[in-house]
């Protein structure tokens, strides 16, 4: 085994063990933290496949912005009591039966698409998610999508700023 | 059997250079602890620590001493966990943005050229804002696991004043960048210094301004240090901690200061660049050791201009410091950014 064979590994039982932490924790400031160490599990996916853009971005963005608003909120309401409500065991093993045939049906699309059939992985190679690259293709194929989604980020921040506002 | 087929010698010298950097930025740590006292000292016309040691030198150590061997209390309603990772994930942070600092250009030794830089990564500027985006984890996490409603409160206070000033020196970065074309601190300190061009503070004067203000939110310095306002808030989001937990925070905020000093001084003043002087007329050992000594008197000037600041400008308020933030730091940096936009295109058009 290489030791990109290795990180990969670790890196994946990382993310699927956080995960798997996020849904079990009883606290939700654990959840959020163990959240984070998700982020940080792809972040480590993206430098295998030499996206240090990407990674990085993600950890900016996701790990460093979006996931300390939502302990500002988890802390503010303060649910650090463990004071879940226990669900029924039916609604539990519904919840368990839908999620798994939506796990499914991801996993047989995923394996099935025709984007992804006879592709490798570019581990250490690929040269995408550099930022010089990844810049050029959003300005050029992509404007257009990028430039919307621009303005659907400015909507949504307007419309934060008229619920802020009280009267 | 191909595992760990790897340059051994690499990782041998990394780790020597790893170990040398986090080890000198804890030292200049200490020292600035001392340093910040007899700033103070002189400033407020008083001789300042000078019992331990010649004119006081040992003071750091006894206080490091102290804070080890006093007792270590962690409050019983307290998330213990999170009550210990706190400090460590806030010393951490602090000592990782080290790795993209280039502290020199490159020394020959054993017939091997070692670049004083631990990785020279393609996106080596945003790699030092993800670290400080997670040193507000630190905080955070101090103060909610400390179960005291004034630590939260300084620890939200803390986490959000780093957010809002992460903005304007985000953008006040841009320019910088769209002058470089380089997101590699090495680039960009090269750029610097090639023959005929300016260190970057003569076209970035506005830039670096608002950088060094929202640097001094992000170290929690006075004007800024609302997250440990005494007669507001007791002690800050560090009121639970004793020991040298309470150490570790005290002590990041300095390693901190240290950090962005350096970064300051790589993205506006030269980094390793000697002025009027060309370095390629020296051996290169010796200009690369040269290099370091100006890449750290660079830092002490911008420390003791920290410690200037921290004793003569009183504290904001918490609505002054947002509105400061929000309503004239990042409509500043947003308008530099576009007038460096418009005169690159200028000349790119001329």
């Amino acid at each position: 085994m290489s030791i990109t064979q290795i990180m990969f590994f670790f890196l994946s039982a990382l993310a699927v063990f956080s995960a798997i932490m996020v849904l079990v924790s009883r606290n939700p400031v654990h959840s959020v933290l163990w959240l984070i160490a998700v982020f940080f599990a792809i972040s480590g996916h993206y430098i295998l496949l030499n996206a240090q853009f990407l990674a990085i971005v993600n950890l900016i963005v996701y790990a460093g912005a979006i996931m300390v608003l939502f302990l500002f909120v988890i802390m503010l309401m303060n649910l650090n009591k463990e004071s879940e409500p226990n669900k029924h065991i039916w609604m539990k093993l519904a919840g368990a039966i839908s999620g798994g045939c939506f796990l499914m049906v991801m996993v047989s699309l995923v394996r099935q698409a025709a984007d992804f059939q006879g592709k490798e992985a570019l581990v250490g190679t690929g040269d995408i998610g550099l930022i010089k690259n990844l810049g050029k293709a959003l300005f050029s194929n992509y404007v257009v999508p990028f430039e919307i989604s621009s303005v659907l980020f400015l909507s949504a921040m307007v419309g934060a700023v008229v619920i802020g506002k009280k009267e | 059997m191909t595992l760990l087929a790897f340059d051994w010698a690499l990782l041998i010298e990394k780790l020597v250079l790893i170990a040398v950097i986090v080890f000198g930025s804890l030292g200049i740590a200490l020292y600035t602890t001392f340093a910040e006292r007899k700033v103070a000292a002189v400033l407020q016309d008083r001789p300042g620590p000078n019992r331990a040691g010649p004119f006081g030198l040992f003071q750091p150590f006894a206080d490091g001493l102290k804070l080890i061997m006093k007792e270590e209390i962690i409050p019983n309603t307290s998330n213990k966990v999170l009550f210990i990772l706190g400090p460590g994930l806030a010393m951490t942070a602090a000592l990782m943005t080290c790795a993209v600092i280039p502290w020199s250009s490159h020394v020959e030794l054993f017939d091997r050229k070692i670049e004083l830089q631990i990785a020279d990564i393609n996106i080596g500027i945003l790699y030092v804002f993800g670290v400080v985006s997670m040193g507000v984890y630190g905080i955070m996490i101090g103060g909610w696991a400390s179960n005291n409603k004034f630590s939260l409160m300084a620890a939200l206070r803390g986490a959000s004043q780093a957010i809002s000033y992460e903005l304007a020196m985000g953008l006040s970065l841009i320019a910088v960048l769209m002058l470089s074309g380089s997101l590699s601190l090495k680039s960009i300190v090269g750029e610097q210094m090639a023959d005929g061009s300016l260190w970057n503070i003569a076209y970035q004067p506005l830039g670096f301004f608002i950088f060094f203000i929202c640097a001094l939110a992000e170290c929690n310095r006075t004007p800024f240090d609302l997250p440990e306002a005494e007669n507001e808030l007791n002690f800050g989001y560090h009121q639970e901690y004793s020991s040298m937990k309470l150490g570790f925070y005290l002590f990041a905020e300095y390693v901190n200061m240290i950090m962005s000093s350096a970064v300051m001084a790589c993205l506006y003043f030269g980094g390793y660049d000697i002025p009027f002087l060309d370095e390629s007329t020296l051996a290169p050992n010796i200009a690369a050791l040269l290099g370091v000594g100006a890449l750290l008197t660079k830092i002490v000037i911008f420390i003791f201009i920290f410690m200037w600041i921290r004793w003569t400008i009183p504290r904001f308020r918490y609505d002054q410091l947002m509105n400061l933030g929000w309503k004239t730091m990042i409509p500043l940096a947003l308008a530099n950014m576009l007038i460096t936009g418009a005169v690159i295109l200028w000349k790119a058009g001329a």
